[in-house]
């Protein structure tokens, strides 16, 4: 595949695109209601607590929905891949957009489990999803 | 219902440029040609014109995506206006007329030339890929949560919508084909169509994929051209050649989370609650609606107000354009009725208001909906940006 596009950094999504180093999955959440606020923002909207930071989770999920793209918006983008929104299997409404890895686009499917991995991009980690195998 | 600002507002003229796929002129010209024949067809001269606006206003980054803004329109037209607005952080394309019924309730202004210019057609074959992304340039904003992902056009953000849409409602490929053969069929009979030649649902199922569920007819064409309505107050409208079509009532809830990941259902996207707000601002019902020009960035949006307007019941659709019979010129509801974008080409839902008024006014010549149509309802969609309103000729 062809490079991918980087996201700009900021203090509030820092720990998203940089905790993979050490393999883990950061999410925001609060620290008085326990809610995960995505995307970061310092700020619970549920109970109003400024005291909401990066936490290491599970990395697991389940597919939300997902398409498989086939056509080549650039040269060089030949095979078909997934794009797929992961619900976090500790809060459902907190959605990640990703690809689907390690494993065909065929066998994507609905509220498939899948579990993150990380690639690495210039200083960066991104969060990838791929099945669960048991 | 009296309370309602766009009760006391009417659309008093439209105008529509050469679209094509590859124009003769710049854009700020089509813009010229669609106001100014807007402005000649609601009976008014330029210096009538006190309000201008646009949706989502000037971006000078080559893409053509809207490389007209109020101001550049304005001098061109030497227009002297007591308000002006134009800018993408609003409910959807019809923001633009959201704000313009807001500013005529506010006293500054009596007529407004809204527009909408794309010229996306010249700048794919010149400067621009066709990509939401830059290579080598990292991506700030909400979209930075797609951009990692090879998401190059808004049309994978939207598959993603439509592929649960399809899960859940189990419509098959045959049905969804309806919308875009549907349309080509009036789009034949529309003069100003960029695509006519027939097609069939076999040609729909043997056409290439783009990001399932999306193929390549399921998608709107990039064309350039331009767009312009007047929207007049009430007793301004009274005094002009057309008869006035009242904005009946507006749908601009964006009472969602404002977010293409985090939409709390994403298989009706934004859509739901813009109905509803339009709903609780008439007496009128789904069953009084004549013709509907219906979100068709993709054909999906099209089948989706199907539902969330009430012209049939949650994941209803697959039944109500089985066959096409019921949204074709001479059915139940017609629907997008001079092609649509997905025949004419991309005007953002500026197209379909044309086209609406086209066929209220009884212009629409071999695709004029029989019955005298009155009212119409119209739509914008994608993802957290929704926009309805339903229009009704005197
Ligand atoms: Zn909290």
């Amino acid at each position: 595949m062809i490079a991918r596009t980087l996201p700009a950094i900021d203090r509030d999504n820092e720990a998203y695109w940089t905790w993979g180093r050490e393999g883990k999955l950061a999410i925001h959440r609060c620290a008085s209601c326990e809610y995960f606020v995505h995307p970061p923002v310092p700020f619970c909207p549920r109970c109003e607590s400024r005291d909401v930071a990066p936490q290491a989770v599970s990395g697991r999920g389940r597919v939300v929905t997902f398409t498989i793209n086939h056509k080549p918006w650039v040269p060089d983008l030949v095979d078909p891949y997934v794009l797929a929104l992961v619900a976090i299997a500790e809060q459902d409404d907190v959605r990640l957009a990703c690809n689907i890895v390690e494993c065909a686009p065929e066998a994507v499917d609905f509220d498939m489990e899948v579990e993150v991995v990380f690639e690495q991009a210039e200083d960066l980690w991104i969060p990838l999803f791929r099945p669960v195998t048991a | 219902m009296t309370r309602f600002a766009e009760k006391n507002t009417a659309i008093t003229g439209v105008g529509l440029s050469d679209v094509s796929r590859g124009a003769d002129k710049s854009a700020l010209a089509l813009t010229v040609d669609a106001a100014l024949e807007a402005i000649a067809d609601a009976g008014l001269t330029r210096a009538d014109i006190d309000g201008i606006a646009t949706w989502p206003g000037e971006r000078a980054d080559g893409s053509g995506f809207s490389p007209v803004g109020c101001a550049a329109l304005q001098d061109a037209l030497r227009l002297e206006v007591g308000w002006y607005g134009g800018g993408g952080e609003a409910p959807g394309q019809y923001g633009a007329v959201f704000n313009a019924i807001g500013a005529i309730a506010a006293g500054l202004c009596r007529n407004v030339l809204i527009f909408r210019t794309m010229y996306e057609a010249t700048a794919r074959k010149t400067a621009y890929a066709n990509s939401l992304l830059r290579e080598g340039q990292r991506q700030a904003g909400p979209f930075s949560w797609y951009a990692p992902y090879y998401t190059y056009a808004a049309a994978l953000q939207q598959a993603l919508f439509f592929n649960l849409y399809v899960h859940k409602s189990g419509i098959r490929p045959e049905q969804i084909g309806q919308i875009a053969v549907g349309q080509r069929r009036n789009a034949a009979l529309n003069p100003r169509a960029i695509y006519k030649a027939p097609i069939t649902i076999k040609d729909y199922l043997a056409s290439p994929l783009i990001a399932t569920p999306l193929r390549i007819y399921d998608c709107d064409v990039p064309i350039d051209g331009a767009a312009a309505i007047i929207v007049s107050r009430m007793d301004v409208a009274r005094t002009l050649r057309n008869p006035p079509i009242r904005i009946e009532a507006i749908g601009s809830s964006m009472r969602y989370r404002n977010s293409w990941t985090q939409l709390a259902e994403l298989d009706t996207q934004a859509q739901p609650k813009v109905a509803e707000m339009m709903w609780s601002r008439t007496d009128l019902k789904p069953a009084d609606v004549d013709i509907a020009q219906l979100y068709d960035g993709f054909s999906f949006h099209t089948i989706n107000w199907l539902e969330n307007f009430g012209f049939c019941e949650r994941y209803g659709a697959k039944d109500f354009i089985d066959g096409g019979q019921r949204i074709a010129l001479d059915g139940e509801l017609p629907v997008n009725t001079g092609g649509g974008a997905l025949s004419g080409g991309r005007l953002h839902a500026y197209g379909a208001v044309h086209e609406a008024c086209t066929q209220l006014w009884g212009r629409a010549g071999a695709r004029q909906v029989k019955g005298d149509p009155q009212i119409c309802a119209t739509s914008t969609s994608g993802g957290p940006l929704a926009g309805a309103m339903l229009l009704v000729r005197d």
